[in-house]
């Protein structure tokens, strides 16, 4: 049977896609963050999975004003990295998992979460980045990323976005999506966006560093409680753009603990600013067996 | 009955509702054209011809024309359509949302560094933060783009 073993949670600046792609991961300004990212690079590689459920946000990338999907879902074989106007990221294509998609599309909606099916799409940096982060820069001699992707798509740029409740619930859907999937498979799910941001107005550059703090508190300890914070609180005390945090808890709801497991073990937790608007935080929790 | 916008007493931030969606529709779907390399050659040859290509109105056109970022938001824009606009003039997302606040480049960078926008008196409009209008603009940037 396939298993979930991990959740992993990262902010998905595209600012952190350039520095890599330009190789500036080195400097002054981004040494530190990268810093923050080394244990993740080998702990993925000590825990290799065979597919990544990757939840992000498309940032009017491959959905325009055309169509909104609420929860979209990748079903396709690959996926091209997209063009967001500063020209293509050079990093390879994004290989999919049709069938374990396909099958996790059938389950949920059969569990009352009515998602949208996608068999072509192009994906921009809230998947890419967080690949590059993680998996570290596929080598030119083997220029692919080390295991397949499911991407899941989250609608959070026109309001209303989904709830954290409605997310989390979801969360807990696909962790029995998987669960019900014939093949042995090892799963790692990843949330990602946030966390503290706004990119709009006057506002701009607001971060809050105790609010941050504390929704990582809540996201290791009591995501039940977490997954009731209404919408305003989070453009109010994270910024407009800090809205994306309701996509991780998509990937904690998946975890074991909510269906009655072990908690998870806090394999590595990271904070760091800034990333040029934004915080970035980063937890990597590993099911218990 | 009126739908529920909380959201509308947050100083300094248009949440990109259903009804600026609407309002901005033609103005988002100009930025969506410019992630083709084509395009933007076509733009940046004739700004103005490219604009008088799509159904936007005159206020949208010229919002895009003056690189002025919080005027195309008032005006149904969203940041992250604009960013493809923001591209094509080769400027990052933190030189864009840095144009927004009246900070110069370096000024909104150094805010960032020191770690960002405080959200004390930030929350509710009628505080007196640093992103209230009484308070606005914050430093010496022209509050465009370009």
């Amino acid at each position: 049977m396939a298993k979930i073993t991990a959740s992993v949670y990262t902010s998905h600046v595209p600012a952190i896609g350039a520095a890599i792609d330009l190789g500036k991961t080195t400097e002054p300004y981004w040494q530190p963050l990268f810093k923050g990212y080394e244990f993740s690079k080998q702990w993925f590689k000590d825990n290799k999975p065979d597919v990544i459920f990757l939840v992000y946000n498309d940032h009017a990338t491959a959905f325009s004003l055309e169509m909104i999907p609420t929860f979209a879902i990748g079903t396709a074989a690959q996926y091209q990295p997209a063009d967001e106007g500063w020209g293509h990221r050079p990093v390879p294509v994004v290989k999919g998992h049709p069938e374990l998609a396909a099958h996790i599309a059938q389950s949920v909606i059969q569990q009352d979460f009515d998602l949208t099916i996608v068999n072509k799409m192009d994906v921009d940096h809230g998947l890419t980045v967080p690949l590059s982060l993680v998996c570290g820069t596929p080598s030119k001699d083997n220029f692919e990323w080390p295991c397949p992707v499911i991407p899941f798509a989250v609608n959070v740029v026109q309001y209303p976005v989904p709830s954290g409740r409605r997310c989390f619930e979801l969360g807990k859907a696909i962790r029995r999506a998987v669960d019900s999937f014939d093949k042995d498979l090892k799963v790692q799910i990843w949330g990602t966006g946030g966390m503290s941001h706004q990119l709009q107005g006057p506002r701009a550059g607001l971060i809050n560093k105790d609010w941050d703090n504390a929704f990582l508190d809540e996201m290791i300890a009591s995501p039940e409680t977490l997954a009731n914070k209404p919408h305003i609180e989070y453009v109010r005390e994270a910024g407009s753009e800090g809205i994306e945090l309701v996509m991780w808890l998509i990937a904690r709801g998946a975890m074991a603990d909510t269906a009655g497991g072990k908690p998870p073990k806090v394999a590595h937790r990271f904070y760091h600013v800034p990333a040029s608007n934004t915080a970035v935080g980063h937890l990597i929790l590993e099911n218990q067996a | 009955m009126p739908l529920e916008k909380p959201y509308l007493d947050v100083p300094g931030t248009t949440i990109f509702d259903a009804e600026q969606s609407r309002k901005g529709y033609w103005l988002n779907q100009f930025c969506m054209s410019l992630m083709k390399a084509e395009n933007r050659e076509r733009f940046k040859a004739d700004q103005r011809a490219y604009l008088d290509e799509w159904p936007m109105t005159e206020d949208q056109k010229q919002a895009v024309l003056a690189a002025d970022l919080n005027r195309a938001i008032a005006l149904g824009g969203n940041i992250y359509f604009l960013a493809k606009l923001g591209a094509t003039h080769g400027k990052s997302f933190q030189q864009m949302a840095g144009s927004m606040t009246g900070m110069t480049e370096e000024e909104y960078r150094d805010m960032m560094l020191a770690g960002g926008r405080s959200a004390e008196g930030n929350r509710y409009t009628g505080e007196n933060g640093t992103a209230q209008p009484q308070n606005q603009p914050q430093g010496h940037g022209s509050g465009k783009l370009l």
